[in-house]
């Protein structure tokens, strides 16, 4: 009994240092996103290439999408470059650019290029769908579920692991949860 | 002579323009003080999440600038202060607010100062409560041995 009284602030001394020594490892720069689970804002911008083509997020409903927020201006951006190509070859889902506070010219040269991944790209001149969509330092890249719902949200750049381990993943689910819906 | 006179000159150059130090916009985005008052003082609580440890206010990367746009536009489209922070933290979530809120995941952190205290509270009341009754047992028990 004497021994308890010892031990039970030890112990609790000793689980607030494991929870501050975890917290060491976390990244103070990836901030959770509030939009997890909600649904994604809705926008209607031009398209990159045409103008007067719209393109709107209503449109994408019914299938699980990618979108990637992107600028020519970022470096982050060029890194993950290849790795959206290579994405966009498995043709699992469509890759939706945001192209975010960039220049016409610069942004069709780069995916003349470099190549072009997306599926579509949209201009956000001014960047209110990016500030909609909590954007804070491209590139960030959201799934977006058939009912429109975000689903995930990786920001830095696309690796072909988390890809594969975070992306995958949820993608499969959201197609087995429709698909058991309908 | 003459350098004294240039430090003084410098001096009063500094002072003229500190006014526009402190301010990050180019000019005042509203004419009504009042409303340049509010834009003010929300931008000093949201925090620039490109550059962290930086209110918006502070912060000349255009996220800040966005943002602070932002609330400019909506201090002038008639939005309450209330109104912006909660459009900042649908946004951004709360680590967009420099005064926290309090909210069913971070009430154990606001509570906890007072719990501590309640814990210690009753910590030293049973201490001290058992310490007298100790002493009163030493003081009874020679005083009983005696007679």
């Amino acid at each position: 009994m004497q021994n308890l009284k010892f031990i039970i602030p030890l112990a609790l001394f000793g689980l607030l240092g494991l929870a501050l020594f975890k917290g060491l490892s976390l990244n103070p720069r990836e901030v959770p996103s509030p939009l997890i689970g909600k649904p994604a804002p809705e926008f209607s911008l031009p398209s990159l290439q045409d103008a007067s083509y719209p393109v709107s997020s209503r449109e994408l409903l019914g299938q699980p999408w990618v979108l990637n927020v992107w600028g020519t201006w970022c470096g982050g951006c060029r890194e993950e470059h290849d790795t959206l190509l290579a994405i966009a070859r498995q043709k699992t889902v469509p890759i939706v650019g945001l192209n975010w506070k960039d220049d016409n010219a610069l942004a069709q040269d780069w995916l003349r290029q470099l190549g072009n991944p997306y599926a579509v790209v949209a201009e956000d001149r001014d960047g209110r769908t990016a500030i909609d969509w909590g954007v804070y330092g491209a590139p960030e890249t959201f799934l977006i579920g058939p009912d429109g719902l975000v689903l995930y949200k990786h920001i830095a750049p696309m690796t072909m692991e988390v890809w594969n381990t975070k992306f995958l993943p949820r993608i499969e689910a959201a197609r087995a949860a429709a698909g058991s819906e309908s | 002579m003459t350098s004294s006179f240039i430090r003084g000159g410098l001096i009063a150059l500094l002072l003229a323009f500190a006014g526009h130090a402190l301010a990050i916009d180019a000019e005042d985005a509203f004419a009504d003080p009042v409303l340049q008052k509010r834009y003010e003082s929300i931008n000093r609580e949201l925090r620039c999440l490109v550059c962290q440890n930086q209110t918006i206010s502070d912060s000349n990367a255009t996220l800040a600038q966005d943002l602070r746009r932002e609330v400019r536009d909506m201090i002038a489209a008639g939005n309450t202060d209330d109104e912006i922070r909660d459009f900042m933290i649908e946004r951004y979530g709360d680590f967009v607010l420099y005064r926290p809120r309090m909210t069913p995941e971070n009430f154990l952190l606001w509570a906890a100062p007072v719990l501590l205290l309640l814990i210690g509270a009753v910590v030293v009341v049973r201490v001290v409560r058992r310490r007298a009754q100790e002493s009163d047992i030493e003081t009874d028990g020679p005083e009983a041995g005696q007679s």
